[in-house]
């Protein structure tokens, strides 16, 4: 008994001193990145002040009932059982999130590559102009209200009035009161309003390829465009494709305030609300932060899972 | 000729067309919005109002800009105020941002030590969580920093946007570590490696990044953490010059839309014209 005692001991004392021995070997690659620490730390410091701290409060706040006028009150799981199981609005803004982010997650980004990998196939001079062009709806506010004018309900909306003179329509369509129609203008304006950050940083991404590598790729006998934007192009761009991709899942999956200033809120029915509306209304106009929080975590879950789905894909571009 | 000597090898003719073809299509599509909000700032009140709307102005005029200087001198504090407010924050913020996050993602992006994958996978998820929740623990941090009216409750939180640190290290990650290495050997030390090497070669991604924050910073209401009225930026005092009168401001309104765009839209174009230019011949090599 008291021989495997001591072995028993002499194995604890081994375990110690390597753990030891890394964390003395961890310390020694700590003190020889100290530069690159120092390099980190105004960043680090700024980032956990400002967005790691409100990150975990809005957590904690999920799990509380909180009106911003008395002290936050723990509740436990509470307002995930509600949301769950008692609130038929958030069920049906969980479909509408999640049929704009299976349609415009995709179809955008795949647009940001493309447009943005036409418009560098344009000669020099063409190219600002046309980027300009294309991400001309992301740079001012609210750029998007003409659609209001443009899906007007009335005969004077400029898609009833063409619909009606060509004969496709013998009456005015309810685009933003019809639940039938709703959606669909939602999605079209964000689609609209797609070509954003992803969209930007493709542009940038493809100007700093290499001319040389295209060159070798010609004399390798690259022979069409198409060739050449999977063999040369594609894998260039893997680190902006990621970046694109991150952009397209949180535009997709955090529209909100398109179908507020579209539709209404509430809108008819409920059947333009999305997640983050549904948050809006708790968060600023119910002031029941804990239940706005609780959605927010909820939404900041689903992003994360497609992020890493997301991500398993683009590993195989290019192969 | 010379462009044609300039094509290059391995394109179809009909494929040049057909790329001409679908990006002036869908540029109609896109600009349409921009197109709208420039001709509505010229036009009489009378066509504001026409129904259905028309998009190119008929009778441009400059009244409707001439009616917002006028407003602009009767505000209470001196309207230049506000385009100071907005111009400090946009450029202190910008620049700021740039050198904080750049220099994060060099060292995250060419080096490994302990921690620091961990903390990019951190930044990354930051990016996904909804803004709106954010507010009132933001003002709780504010408050307890004594920052609530000041230009700091803007400025330094954008420092370290998270969309800033993704997009530089994503760029720096092409850079060849030959390079680095190289400069180490003829005894570069790591800030002139940062700003001699690193930095020029990712031109086009600050030049990407400054866009992003410029757009973000500039049309800043602030009106979360300021309440003294000398520091309320410009879009806050546009928008309270607007809602002075819904119908008899219209033509105030559209001139407002463009006069709040000129900036961004300026900087665009030279930001996206140097990014064209710089890299045209160079791009990074091994």
């Amino acid at each position: 008994m008291g021989g495997e005692k001591d072995k028993m001991s002499a194995k604890v004392d081994q375990w110690k001193e390597r753990k030891k021995a890394q964390a003395s070997y961890t310390l020694k690659t700590i003190w020889k990145s100290r530069v690159q620490y120092a390099f980190l730390f105004p960043y680090a410091l700024l980032f956990t002040v400002f967005f790691i701290t409100p990150v975990v409060i809005s957590i904690f706040y999920s799990f509380t009932y909180y009106n911003v006028l008395n002290p936050p009150e723990f509740i436990g799981l509470q307002n995930y059982i509600n949301l769950i199981l008692a609130d038929d609005v958030f069920l049906i803004s969980v479909q509408n999130t999640f049929l704009l982010a299976v349609i415009t997650g995709p179809v955008g980004y795949i647009m940001s590559f493309l447009f943005a990998w036409l418009i560098h196939e344009l000669p020099r001079f063409l190219r600002s102009i046309f980027v300009l062009v294309f991400f001309a709806p992301s740079i001012g506010v609210n750029m998007f209200m003409l659609f209001g004018t443009l899906f007007s309900s009335d005969s004077y909306g400029w898609a009833n009035a063409y619909l009606m003179d060509w004969g496709i329509k013998s009456q005015v369509t309810y685009w933003l009161t019809d639940p039938a129609y709703m959606m669909g203008v939602v999605i079209i304006v964000v689609l609209w309003m797609s070509l954003g950050n992803g969209f930007l940083s493709f542009i940038a991404g493809l100007q700093t390829i290499s001319q040389d590598q295209y060159e070798a790729g010609y004399v390798d006998g690259i022979k069409n465009r198409w060739q050449e934007l999977w063999f040369i192009t594609l894998p260039n761009m893997k680190p902006m494709l990621l970046f694109g991709a991150v952009m397209a899942i949180t535009q997709s999956f955090s529209v909100g305030e398109v179908a507020n200033a579209l539709c209404g809120f509430p809108s008819t029915d409920y059947a333009a609300s999305t997640v983050v509306t549904h948050l809006m209304d708790y968060g600023s106009l119910r002031f029941d932060m804990g239940y706005a929080s609780a959605i927010a975590t909820i939404l900041f879950l689903a992003m994360i899972l497609s992020k890493k789905a997301v991500g398993a894909m683009l590993n195989k571009v290019g192969t | 000729m010379s462009i044609l000597k300039k094509r290059k090898p391995n394109r179809s003719r009909w494929g040049d067309l057909f790329v001409y073809l679908v990006l002036l299509i869908f540029g109609w599509f896109f600009i349409l919005p921009l197109l709208y909000a420039v001709n509505s700032a010229f036009k009489p009140l009378d066509e504001i109002f026409l129904f259905p709307p028309r998009l190119w102005v008929s009778k441009p005029t400059l009244d409707n800009f001439a009616d917002l200087f006028v407003l602009m001198g009767k505000t209470w504090v001196p309207f230049t105020r506000y385009i100071f407010n907005t111009v400090f924050i946009t450029v202190v913020g910008t620049l700021g941002h740039l050198l904080v996050s750049s220099m994060a993602a060099y060292v995250l992006s060419k080096y490994k030590f302990p921690g620091g994958k961990a903390f990019f996978t951190i930044v990354v998820t930051a990016l996904m969580f909804t803004p709106q929740v954010m507010a009132i623990p933001n003002y709780l941090v504010m408050t307890k920093l004594g920052w609530v009216n000041t230009y700091w409750s803007i400025i330094v939180p954008a420092f370290a946007a998270p969309i800033g640190l993704f997009l530089m290290k994503q760029f720096m990650e092409q850079i060849p570590d030959v390079l680095i290495e190289a400069a180490k050997v003829d005894g570069a030390k790591e800030v002139r490696i940062y700003f001699r090497i690193v930095m020029p070669l990712v031109k086009p991604a600050s030049l990407t990044l400054s866009i992003f924050s410029i757009l973000n910073l500039w049309n800043t209401r602030a009106s979360n953490f300021i309440y003294n009225e000398e520091l309320k930026t410009l879009p806050y005092a546009l928008s309270q010059i607007v809602s002075g009168g819904q119908i008899a401001r219209a033509g105030v309104s559209a001139a407002v839309t463009l006069f709040i765009l000129i900036v961004p839209l300026l900087f665009f174009i030279f930001a996206q014209s140097s990014i064209i230019e710089t890299m045209a011949s160079s791009g990074i090599k091994e």
